[in-house]
């Protein structure tokens, strides 16, 4: 058993050191405001959207439909077999993160993760509550419960799990149509699936942005890791000018008589940050570059008449040009390099690959395997027949009419199980599975061949749509 | 802020060194330690409730009854308790309404499939293609040698063929000719046999034949060789030979006769549900009339 340490080695565990990031206001803070209302308004208001697609079908614009097995998004409707569009928009998403990783740092983590959105929300909601970073020390540091500090945090932690409750609530609406489901689920009809993912994900959702913050992005995220590798020193990124601000005020060299750069050390950028670091230790791994640092030093440097940009967005590239007294490369030097003209190439290209199978896909889907075994049947008189089971789904509606056809030697003809005719009924969204036989009469060229090539045709007799299959025709052989 | 460590004490070692690395002489973490023992206890309750110890015959139970085998004849019970209320109406609607019963059409088709691989490939082929070196007849094909209609094949997988277990089973039988006609008279008669399909053969030997056949094998046969489906006598006319078409098989088939057997397979072996399904089957592979 592990007994008390004899030397107390140093532990490997760090506690936490609680964060009260200051109140801050700035461009990069409206910019935030912005983003978190857009971005919060589409997640909670998508699944009210509604969409008119006629009375068989569901109404919500943007809708995984588990038990339908399809996808509705606007005018498009993605069935099961079309997964490569989910493929596809997961390669876009990862080229566009490399994109802009390689362009801007880590600029997603910054303004668009849900973690960051989330907890800059129930950041707001303490500050609301529990005032600004000093009362909120305050607040902390005072370890007697007293009835205001009770209500204080009572009052916190209800609206973090109400905003919690609805952010998971939010999301159960995605698959399934949401106005009859927030009914149900207030007269306790939903299905229990329903109820344990919005316990679960409110549950996540308050202590992800209540209280872990920033050891999500510390230690549980995978992507700053991987983010360090897609950075180069032509990435813009958040840096201090160290050069333009030490030595600080009050630091070692100030006490010894040297001139004093342009910081400080007022603790603004500190006291902002909402992962609690020191920006001018340099770059770190725990930063989000979520530039609010930027819009308080900036504000400093404003009220003590200097320049701004002492923290500003910068590439390493740029330093030695600025220790040299020259002025930076323009941004758009930063952002438009090979490297990321190739990411955009990339991503265009299977955006547009996209877009192109989009259009060109087919109302029919037809698969057709031949039977082989046996690889032909000899009928009575002598004609050569081979089966081949035919799946055809039919992706309109409405109930279709499909006419199927043969081409590959004029001597076939196309017979079907179950009915005299060559077409064949196939209900709304369904799939038929069809047993279709071709046929070459006895002693012609396909029935004496050992294999002839054959292209079995589909036609929506409604609409004109085909589409076809090749196989081949198996003969006597002799 | 990110704090520097200030511990500069020297930690414990094993006293252990490798090349100038020392081993630290670190306690486990504790999680670790309650995670060590917490599989413990779980690894004996384990051993108590499933199957754990070999024995000699079976390993030791577990006080849950836990097993494999249970499980799937639970799940095989629960297949049947499904589907026995398709399976009743299969049994009961007329059996011509099944193909037209689409929800019904479909079970007994798949239903049947399996019946078959289990029953029929035997001797008709996975594929229901037969086998010809046994006179197994191919099921494929619009050639039936005792009716291709739905009940007719129902029929014949219920009662089977010349089989001495179900008195209701088809039954015929084919006289060897070797013991009646003289060797030349057979061979003017399979002659003539092989020109009714267009199959090359000796044409004086053939019209021969004619008066033979006429005499010895018309009244089961027909006439004009078109067989008969009450007495399972196959068409001579056409392009397909149960046992072969050549010269030397057909000579056989004069000579020594044929005698194909099917077993009943209807109550032993199959339900009356199980019997309709796979006759569906059968019926809806390409031949059925």
């Amino acid at each position: 058993m592990a007994d008390s340490q004899p030397n107390a080695p140093q532990s490997l565990y760090a506690a936490r050191e609680p964060v009260f990031p200051r109140k801050v206001y700035g461009k990069f803070r409206n910019l935030k405001w912005v983003i978190m209302a857009v971005t919060l308004g589409i997640y909670y208001l998508t699944p009210w959207i509604r969409w008119d697609r006629g009375p068989s079908l569901p109404d919500q614009a943007v809708l995984l439909d588990l038990a339908e097995r399809r996808f509705f998004f606007f005018w498009i409707e993605i069935w099961p077999h079309e997964f490569y569009f989910v493929a596809g928009l997961l390669v876009m998403a990862g080229l566009g993160l490399f994109l802009f990783t390689s362009a801007l740092g880590r600029v997603w983590c910054g303004y668009a993760c849900p973690q960051t959105v989330w907890t800059d929300l129930f950041i707001l909601v303490e500050r609301w509550i529990e005032g600004d970073r000093n009362a909120r020390l305050r607040l902390h540091r005072q370890k007697k419960w007293d009835v205001r500090k009770a209500r204080l945090r009572v009052t916190k932690w209800i609206t973090w799990a109400l905003i919690a409750v609805a952010t998971g609530g939010a999301w159960v609406f995605y698959f399934t149509d949401a106005p009859t489901l927030l009914v149900d689920l207030f007269t306790l009809d939903a299905h229990p699936i329903a109820y344990t993912t919005i316990a679960v994900l409110t549950g996540t959702t308050f202590f992800f942005g209540g209280f872990a913050r920033e050891q999500i992005c510390i230690y549980a995220c995978p992507w700053p890791r991987i983010q360090a590798a897609m950075m180069d020193e032509d990435t813009l990124t958040v840096g201090y000018r160290e050069w333009r601000g030490e030595p600080r005020k009050n630091s070692e060299e100030v006490k010894a008589g040297a001139a004093q750069g342009d910081c400080i050390d007022c603790m603004a950028c500190v006291n902002v940050c909402p992962v609690g670091i020191d920006i001018r230790d340099g770059q770190q791994l725990e930063c989000i570059t979520c530039a609010l640092c930027i819009d308080a030093c900036d504000d400093v440097m404003a009220r003590i008449g200097k320049p701004r940009g002492l923290i500003d967005y910068m590439a390493f590239t740029d330093e030695e040009r600025e220790r040299a007294g020259q002025p930076a490369k323009p941004i758009w030097k930063h952002v438009f390099r090979p490297r990321t003209i190739l990411y955009t190439a990339l991503w265009s290209l299977v955006g547009l690959g996209l877009v192109f199978a989009l259009f060109i896909r087919s109302d029919i889907d037809l698969t057709v395997a031949p039977v082989r075994n046996p690889t032909y049947v000899t009928l009575s008189d002598g004609e050569i027949r081979n089966i081949y089971e035919v799946r055809l789904r039919n992706m309109k509606h409405e109930p279709t009419r499909f006419k199927f056809s043969v081409k590959g030697d004029p001597t076939l003809f196309i017979t079907l199980e179950g009915t005299p005719y060559t077409s064949v009924e196939v209900a709304p969204d369904e799939m038929k599975l069809q047993r279709v036989y071709v046929t070459a009469p006895p002693n012609s060229a396909p029935a004496q061949a050992e294999s002839t090539d054959i292209r079995i045709w589909v036609e929506d007799t409604g609409s004109g749509t085909r589409d076809y299959k090749d196989t081949v025709f198996n003969g006597r052989g002799q | 802020m990110a704090k520097k460590p200030t511990n500069k004490q020297e930690p414990d070692t094993t006293g252990h060194e490798w090349d100038g690395i020392k081993e630290y002489n670190n306690p486990l973490p504790r999680w670790w330690v309650w995670v060590f023992y917490a599989t413990i206890i779980w690894g004996i309750w384990y051993v108590i409730a499933y199957p754990a110890w070999p024995l000699i015959n079976e390993a030791t139970a577990g006080y849950k009854g836990w097993s494999t085998r249970a499980n799937v004849a639970a799940e095989i019970e629960a297949a049947k308790e499904a589907n026995a209320e398709i399976n009743t109406r299969l049994a009961s609607v007329e059996l011509e309404e099944i193909p037209t019963d689409e929800e019904l059409n479909s079970y007994a088709v798949s239903a049947g499939a399996a019946v078959f691989r289990t029953w029929c490939a035997q001797c008709h082929g996975s594929g229901a293609a037969g086998v010809k070196a046994g006179g197994y007849p191919n099921l494929l094909d619009n050639a039936w040698l005792w009716g291709g209609t739905l009940d007719d094949i129902r029929y014949t997988i219920a009662h089977g063929i010349r089989n001495d277990e179900d008195p209701d089973a088809r039954w015929s039988q084919m006289p060897a000719f070797g013991d009646i006609l003289d060797s030349e008279s057979i061979d003017q008669v399979v002659n003539y046999v092989m020109s009714l399909s267009g199959a090359p053969q000796d044409a004086t030997a053939a019209a021969a034949g004619e008066e033979i056949f006429l005499d010895n094998c018309a009244a089961c046969h027909g006439d004009a060789g078109g067989g008969d489906i009450y007495q399972g006598a196959p068409n001579l006319v056409d392009a397909i030979w149960l046992y072969g078409g050549d010269y030397d098989t057909i000579r056989e088939t004069v000579t020594n006769a044929r005698f194909g057997i099917m077993p009943p397979m209807g109550g032993a072996d199959l339900s009356e549900a199980e019997t309709r399904a796979v006759a569906v089957y059968v019926h809806q592979l390409g031949g059925g009339q």
